[in-house]
């Protein structure tokens, strides 16, 4: 505890505003990705789209992880079903943007222009929000978590069933692809492009990257543009949240949280800026949703399982729930360290080392047993990363919770209150938990 | 007790909670209605009198693995105040235990496959539990064994996380504990799958059946049907005389209804909270290695998934009951293998979420609401 504490501290310190901290945090990401990839050697092509990767899943769990905040940590809405969101918002994006002849593998949509259909999903997100929020929200936040995730359930098992693989909606011969999984033929990036008048800029800096990757450079380019793009959308979500914390209506939000029953013996009606607070969120999420997988050109429902929701969760208390800033900088830091690090080091494992990873952990176990070999079991450490990574992943969120639970930023919940309660901005953790009676923004904001 | 009374009464209900009593008489109205189609359908035959069979022994049976996976987890919610998201992968946990010794005491500890292998429960298909013939009727004491090994492995790794998880932050709020649970649950259910691989394998081999003749098919009792209600009823009843008829089940109950009184009045708490960890996660460990001996496959997720439902079952028949985990065990798994009946059966799991959700809505106390532990 007192290691994380210094060190939040002394980055307090080092930074002036939230903007230089993020820029900071991101800085000191990529060098290390940049530095290894370089000491390892990688291709460039191999190094630019580790970045591009990198920036993509920063700018996903940012997103989400703000869109989350605005639910826990602004309203108290303990929400553990952010997958269904997610999943309609892009399953009713694609069907609404998809062109109505349909394509070899599938059923046809209703060929709306992609933004449009990006505001559809985002509705339907929004809609499905409602018609949870309206009868759930009045139930404990127990109650309403098992709710969420067993409706993220419900939409997978939607997405998946056969029924709703094909059917027909005002006329339109449609369907969600069931199992297989469902295919859109439109590139969102390169239409935006197009849309915007960009193509001449983005045709310059294809052949400007064509001077160091010789092979096809447009893929790469795409990629670290997108990431771009996603990064922007985290800035828009930052802005849009920030003005709307600080706002009346947040004020009233964060009052909630705190206690929702002197809030109400003040005239205020909880339960609409609720179900308003988590409807505008599900929106964040279904458009998030939309943002992650718009590229990707295809999606199966399986994608939608809800251990992503708790990698969001996970993101938002490695941050803090309750701060913006520390939404994005927990986004980043997941992303980076527990989400594409360890996947990142197998890669520059795999480069270095001949890895030849045994089938089974028997066959890993068995040299180490017999003959003191420990080789097997760090290949096949190596070979099944990404289980092993969720091990670590579960663990931190337990040391988290032990120790951190108000986040690697410290006590930044902000306050209810319209003027600044404390003089001073920066105060440890410590000292903040105790003017306000000890209480901490990992778990007990809501009680 | 005359009409003008009870109809006095039913406005009483009306008007202290409409939407209450528009969903309650909904649902009751609903329930009448399916039961009125069910038995027209099986009049006219458009469905089987063997299937409807069929689907309820299935649904039983089902039920009958999450009201005891159940039961430790309802305990653990009244007593410790906290929705448990790691019990779904205790469950995993004992079976993949359990199965362990069941397939090295049927393999004959090395003599009929590689002894890895066999502790790693056929790990990549390197030994299937069909070649080794393992079955409740086949090899009973390999199963017995590993029966007892589940039970005492979920114990054992119960109150290990309890001792360096849970209990530091016992004081915090149950919100806090639930995340810390989603922690654990991730960790074991991917440790597991680290060690275990990721297959999805057959543990049995076919065993003997019963048949009862109806009037247009049969329904088959298997050996393995038998078998698990025998355990579910023995444990289940095991637990009610417990509860009931020993100090330690006054304690649990006295627990469950106010800690604070508990411990003034002289109850060991957290004894008691040890005790609540022994009996839950045996019987959650049971659970685990008896769903995967009757449906006959073994997968790293097998818990996770029943996890949903087992919560399914204990808000409906009221947090804290083990008589309310029972009865929601069974509507539970009754919900989801008769609805597919009416509704496609990728939506059988999804209709018993459904039933969940409207029981929170009509009566978020659940059936037994109130009684606690009792």
């Amino acid at each position: 505890m007192s290691v994380v504490e210094r060190i939040s501290g002394e980055i307090e310190e080092r930074f002036d505003s939230d903007l230089e901290m993020v820029l900071g945090l991101l800085a000191a990401i990529y060098a290390v990705y940049f530095g290894t990839a370089l000491i390892i050697g990688f291709s460039p092509r191999g190094q630019i789209n580790a970045i591009a990767n990198l920036t993509f899943y920063i700018g996903v769990f940012g997103l989400l992880a703000l869109a989350l905040n605005l639910h826990w940590g602004y309203t108290g809405l303990f929400n553990i079903g952010i997958v269904g969101f997610m999943a309609v918002g892009i399953y009713v994006m694609a069907v609404a943007a998809k062109s109505p002849e349909g394509t070899a593998s599938g059923a046809g949509g209703f060929g709306l222009p992609i933004w449009l259909a990006i505001v559809v999903g985002t509705l339907a997100a929004a809609l499905l929000g409602v018609t949870v929020a309206l009868p759930a929200l009045r139930l404990r936040a127990d109650y309403l978590a098992i709710v969420t995730i067993a409706m993220s359930e419900i939409v997978r098992f939607t997405f998946l069933s056969g029924t709703f693989q094909e059917f027909t909606l005002l006329g339109y011969d449609t369907g969600f692809g069931g199992g297989s999984g469902l295919l859109w033929g439109f590139d969102p990036l390169m239409s935006f492009i197009e849309f915007a008048y960009l193509t001449g800029p983005y045709n310059a800096l294809v052949d400007l990257t064509g001077t160091v990757i010789r092979n096809n450079p447009e893929p790469v380019v795409q990629n670290l543009l997108y990431g771009v793009v996603l990064l922007l959308f985290v800035v828009a979500y930052y802005v849009v949240l920030r003005r709307l914390g600080n706002s009346p209506f947040g004020r009233v939000l964060k009052a909630i949280r705190e206690d929702e029953e002197a809030t109400q013996s003040l005239g205020k009606d909880t339960n609409r800026f609720k179900i308003k607070a988590f409807m505008l969120g599900c929106a964040l999420m279904g458009l998030g949703g939309i943002l992650w997988y718009m590229q990707a050109g295809t999606i199966t429902p399986n994608t939608f399982r809800p251990r992503l929701t708790f990698y969001i969760w996970i993101a938002l208390i490695i941050g803090g729930a309750g701060s913006n800033t520390g939404s994005v900088l927990g986004g980043a830091v997941f992303a980076a360290a527990l989400f594409q690090g360890p996947l990142y080091l197998k890669n520059v494992i795999e480069t270095v080392f001949e890895v030849d990873a045994p089938n089974s952990f028997g066959q890993a176990m068995g040299p180490l047993v017999s003959s003191i070999d420990p080789v097997p079991l760090i290949y096949y450490v190596v070979g099944n990363i990404r289980s092993l990574q969720r091990v670590i992943m579960g663990l931190a969120l337990i040391w988290l919770m032990h120790n951190r639970p108000q986040g690697l930023l410290g006590h930044r919940k902000e306050e209810a209150a319209s003027i600044p309660l404390r003089a001073g901005r920066r105060t440890t953790g410590t000292e903040a938990a105790a003017t306000d009676g000890g209480r901490d923004v990992g778990g007990e904001g809501d009680e | 007790m005359g009409v003008s009374e009870s109809y006095a009464r039913g406005r009483e209900l009306f008007t202290s909670n409409p939407t209450g009593f528009a969903l309650r008489a909904g649902l009751i109205l609903g329930l009448v209605l399916l039961g009125v189609d069910l038995v027209r359908q099986v009049a006219t035959g458009s469905l089987d009198a063997a299937r409807l069979g069929i689907v309820i022994k299935s649904g039983i049976l089902r039920g009958l693995v999450i009201g005891l996976a159940g039961i430790g987890l309802s305990m653990t919610y009244s007593i410790l105040n906290f929705a448990n998201f790691s019990h779904g992968d205790y469950i995993t946990w004992g079976a993949f235990s359990g199965w362990a010794v069941t397939y090295l005491i049927a393999g004959g500890f090395g003599s009929e496959a590689n002894i890895g292998s066999l502790l790693l429960v056929g790990a990549n298909g390197s030994v299937f539990g069909g070649t080794l013939g393992i079955g409740v009727w086949t090899t009973p004491v390999a199963v017995f064994a590993g029966l007892l090994v589940a039970g005492g492995a979920t114990i054992a790794l119960a109150l290990a996380v309890d001792k360096y998880v849970y209990k530091p932050i016992r004081d915090r709020s149950g919100i806090t504990l639930l995340i810390t649970s989603i922690g654990v649950a991730f960790a074991l259910r991917y440790l597991m799958l680290f060690v275990f691989g990721g297959s999805k394998r057959g543990v049995t081999t076919s065993q003997p059946d019963w048949a009862l003749t109806l009037s247009d098919g049969t329904v088959n009792f298997g050996a393995h049907d038998v078998a698990l209600a025998a355990v579910s009823v023995v444990l289940m009843v095991g637990v009610h005389l417990l509860l009931q008829r020993t100090k330690l089940g006054k304690a649990m109950r006295a627990m469950a209804d106010n800690q604070d009184l508990a411990r003034v009045t002289g109850i060991p708490t957290e004894q008691v909270v040890r005790y609540t960890w022994i009996i839950g996660g045996g019987l959650t460990g049971v659970a685990g290695f008896m769903f995967v001996l009757w449906k006959g496959t073994l997968g790293y997720f097998d818990g996770w998934l029943l996890l949903l439902l087992i919560f399914a079952a204990v808000i409906l028949g009221g947090i804290g009951s083990i008589y309310g985990a029972i009865v929601g065990g069974l509507i539970i798994g009754l919900t989801a293998d008769l609805a597919v009946i009416w509704i496609p059966s990728a939506f059988g799991r999804a209709a018993a979420f459904a039933v969940m959700i409207v029981f929170l809505l009509v009566r978020p106390q659940g059936i037994f609401g109130g009684i606690e532990t009792a």
